[in-house]
């Protein structure tokens, strides 16, 4: 057989950089802002959600992709605190990547919103590899995971902006030592904003709804 | 589990390559992989062999893979070192001031076809 040698040369998620770069910049231009958020399965991405759409819905319209493997049960819920929701499923994937949240995007319809949360597939590794084109990327640690996870999932906490500390009502239950976890997460990310926050009791909730209003009112006046 | 994600994503490239060159067949797929990037070898050849089948233009390919060794910059001191060694610290000044300068790649490096 005649073979040729074709030098490529691409980096394999070149086509993945190059679609969440578009999604950047398209949501940019309409004053859009969509936060990646990220955890372990159980770390209370829900929970977190509910919370933020309380402090947040009345002033912003909210959307949000509820991304799993399969089952709709978080969009539901999610649904009920009056948020626009989509389910989107993965098919066995284990993160979502920038190709499936476009079209994420387009089919929950981004002209009606103001602030779209993406609840990644719960995992520490994958969503960390993949950028969607979030203009936020949000991820949470929970107490009884341990302050330890810094070391074990760097990448996590080197990629994202911010690192809620969820479940803070059980910290003394799990020895979780909250001052050695902040310190892990930024030898890995010096700028990473870090806010202990309890989605059970609603601790922590009102400065971080705060600060992200902040960041998105930053996005409107185009900063 | 990140290697299915990243097997889809080479497939989806090479197939636009194929197109590109106009390209029957790829035999030959050399990826170039970073020692610290993440990727199980084993895990992702399986991923490919599994997912080659349902691209017509790599349904004969095989995948080769290159290690890239991993090396990392100490600020402090200006040395290199080798990461998998040595972890974050620098093992000549102990600075922890280090940074990755390569090791974390997965690159396309040519593929052979006709």
């Amino acid at each position: 057989m005649d073979y040729k040698i074709i030098d490529v040369k691409e980096r394999v998620l070149a086509d993945n950089e190059r679609c969440a770069a578009e999604t950047r910049s398209a949501l940019a231009e309409r004053g859009v802002l969509l936060v990646n958020l990220m955890g372990s399965p159980g770390a209370g991405k829900t929970s977190v959600l509910l919370q933020l759409i309380k402090r947040l819905g009345a002033q912003y319209r909210i959307g949000v992709m509820e991304a799993d493997v399969d089952s709709d049960v978080d969009a539901r819920t999610v649904a009920e605190a009056g948020a626009k929701v989509i389910q989107l499923h993965t098919g066995g994937l284990c993160h979502m990547d920038a190709d499936m949240t476009a079209r994420g995007l387009e089919a929950l319809g981004v002209g009606d919103l103001d602030l779209i949360f993406l609840e990644n597939v719960g995992n520490l590794v994958c969503p960390a590899e993949f950028d969607v084109g979030a203009g936020l990327r949000m991820m949470i640690l929970s107490v009884p995971e341990g302050d330890d996870k810094p070391l074990k999932y760097p990448l996590m906490f080197r990629v994202s902006d911010v690192m809620l500390v969820n479940k803070l009502d059980a910290a003394e239950v799990f020895d979780f030592d909250l001052d050695a976890a902040a310190a892990r997460a930024r030898a890995l990310n010096p700028d990473i904003e870090i806010f202990p926050v309890s989605a059970k009791s609603g601790e922590g909730f009102d400065a971080l709804a705060d600060w992200l209003a902040k960041r998105l009112e930053e996005r409107r006046r185009g900063l | 589990m990140h290697e299915m994600g990243i097997v889809l994503h080479l497939a989806k490239t090479l197939d636009q390559t194929a197109e590109e060159h106009k390209l029957k067949a790829i035999g030959k797929v050399v990826l170039q992989v970073g020692e610290v990037s993440g990727i199980m070898t084993e895990l992702f050849t399986d991923a490919w062999d599994y997912f080659k089948l349902r691209h017509p233009v790599l349904k004969e390919s095989e995948l080769v893979l290159e290690t890239i060794p991993a090396v990392t910059w100490c600020d402090s001191c200006k040395q290199t070192y080798e990461t998998v060694k040595y972890g974050r610290e620098c093992p000549y000044c102990g600075s922890g001031e280090t940074w990755l300068l390569r090791g974390n790649e997965c690159i396309i490096k040519e593929i052979e076809a006709e």
